[in-house]
């Protein structure tokens, strides 16, 4: 049985908890009202603004041809499958550079250059090299990888070397330490890497579609701003925010599974 | 080198011997010799414990024996054959329990075994007897946040055992528990070790557990170091006494006095 203050303690928190979800609500609503409010009464020029009931028509007039869920799904398979292969290639760069001292400290310098280079620039090469439909994944892996690669990497330097050395004790090959201690124990950076990754690979993905793609959610940005279509720009970018608390979302569910597969405390 | 042996005792059979052994650390910054003409023999079934100032090269010592490190002079053997890498005789017993928290109580105790090869099922089987003779049967589907310090510290010499390595290298074992599980602990991992009877090395900077665990107690010098000083732990009380009832005993602050003197001298010389 808790105690009266126990349970007075968890009223107020719970209290609480509402309140704060009420409030965003509440935000939310009035800058959509004061926005519907400012264009019907001339404060701004909804031409160049557009307003809510406006978005809401053209969202479900896209909604209806169908067009709009295409373009979402495409951006939305894009972002997953570069974020797969970022995280593998970055395990598989960071388990090498782990691996052989010797190739991490030769490829240091290069690794630092890589980093600070703005990928973006990189798009015309991927251009010609990729096509336009793969030049997008080339964008959203190029933006990923290197992040993916030190954050992994700096996770296999936290892990204890004791550890490593009660392996080694028992005779421990490094294949045998990289997969019974190092991959195992990096299981809470591999989330922390992801989370990263999301955010990253998204940039990457609507970049790629930016400079060159013929579907998608930046295509759609794009086209609706070369035709000065307000509405059109406005619904991609709440399609965008929504697919990406959807990816969020899917992380979160994922480290809750591991953390409690693997008992890493949080 | 002053070696001084405070009685005797026979040992049956040799079963680690160091001879002429040295050892330096390389820097790009400096050379650091930590240890010079070790001579040690260490018999079966025979318990040494390793005492010495800080930084004298006792851990370096065990890892020497282990074969995780290489003598840059003289030669380390065990059971005659010379020590060339991490051998299947020796278990390593460290400071922290190092238990990997993404397995279960009995998935650790069998990562020695899974390192070396050996058969799973019959792994299994000995860790859970293990644990369940040494009081942890109820935990063996226990993750290891859920245990105590010395549980856990037990877990960890379990998982040494299950290996089934001849010898046992403890280093430091006890050292990052509190004093009353410490205390606890020693006994009980004195009695397992006896009852497994392993030939244990135990590196200690704790005198009275140095002295009520060990046949003998060796005293190392500063860096370099090298063994100063061998005392045969004999009580009148007679054979088998628990570290408990050694601590009890007669003759074991005469033992404590003199070690701490030994110790004390080289902390002076070494102004």
């Amino acid at each position: 049985m808790p105690s009266p203050l126990y349970e007075r303690y968890l009223r107020i928190q719970k209290r609480r908890q509402r309140l704060i979800w009420l409030t965003r609500l509440v935000l939310l609503a009035a800058f959509l009202v004061l926005w519907e409010l400012a264009a019907d009464w001339k404060w701004v020029d909804s031409m160049l603004t557009s307003k809510p009931s406006q978005l809401w028509g053209s969202f479900r007039e896209l909604a209806m041809e169908g067009s709009l869920f295409r373009h979402v799904w495409i951006s939305a398979q894009e972002t997953l499958i570069g974020i797969a292969v970022s995280m593998a290639v970055g395990t598989l760069v960071a388990m090498l550079f782990w691996w052989s001292t010797f190739a991490s400290k030769v490829l240091e310098p290069y690794m630092v250059v890589l980093n600070a280079l703005p990928k973006v620039a990189l798009g015309p090469i991927f251009f010609i090299w990729l096509g336009d439909r793969y030049s997008v994944y080339g964008m959203a892996v190029a933006i990923s990888v290197i992040v993916t690669i030190i954050m992994i990497e700096n996770g296999f330097k936290d892990i204890s070397r004791t550890k490593l050395k009660l392996m080694e004790s028992f005779g421990a090959s490094k294949l045998q330490m990289l997969r019974m201690v190092l991959l195992p124990a990096s299981v809470p950076h591999f989330i922390a890497t992801l989370k990263v990754n999301v955010g990253l690979t998204l940039v990457g993905v609507i970049m790629g579609e930016f400079l060159s793609s013929k579907a998608g959610l930046g295509y759609l940005i794009i086209y609706g701003g070369q035709v000065f279509q307000m509405n059109l720009v406005m619904v991609s970018i709440a399609m965008l925010a929504l697919l990406s608390i959807a990816l969020y979302g899917v992380v979160n569910v994922l480290e809750r599974y591991a953390r409690k597969k693997y008992h890493h405390e949080s | 080198m002053a070696r001084r042996e405070s009685g005797t005792r026979e040992t049956n059979g040799e079963h680690i011997r160091l001879s002429g052994v040295g050892l330096s650390y390389f820097t790009p910054r400096e050379e650091t010799e930590a240890l010079r003409d070790v001579e040690l023999s260490i018999g079966k079934g025979e318990f040494i414990s390793i005492v010495g100032p800080s930084g004298c090269g006792k851990s370096t010592l065990l890892s020497l024996v282990s074969g995780m490190l290489k003598p840059t002079k003289g030669k380390v053997s065990i059971d005659g054959a010379e020590v060339t890498g991490p051998s299947a005789k020796v278990g390593y017993m460290l400071q922290h329990d190092h238990l990997f928290e993404w397995r279960d109580v009995l998935g650790n105790v069998t990562v020695g075994a899974e390192i070396r090869r050996m058969e799973k099922a019959a792994a299994k089987r000995r860790g859970a007897e293990l644990l369940e003779r040494y009081g942890l049967g109820d935990f063996i589907r226990h993750a290891p946040v859920q245990l105590s310090g010395g549980m856990r510290q037990r877990v960890a010499l379990i998982r040494t055992l299950v290996a089934e390595p001849d010898i046992l290298l403890l280093d430091e074992p006890f050292s990052a528990l509190d004093y009353q599980t410490r205390l606890t602990l020693s006994e009980e991992v004195f009695h397992i070790i006896k009852d497994q009877g392993k030939t244990a090395v135990l590196v200690t900077h704790d005198l009275s557990e140095a002295i009520s665990m060990a046949d003998r107690v060796m005293v190392m010098s500063k860096r370099p170091s090298t063994i100063s000083a061998v005392h045969n732990i004999v009580f009148d009380e007679g054979e088998g006494l628990s570290p408990w009832s050694k601590r009890q005993a007669a003759k074991y602050h005469d033992y404590f006095n003199a070690i701490w003197k030994e110790l004390d001298d080289h902390a002076v010389s070494a102004l």
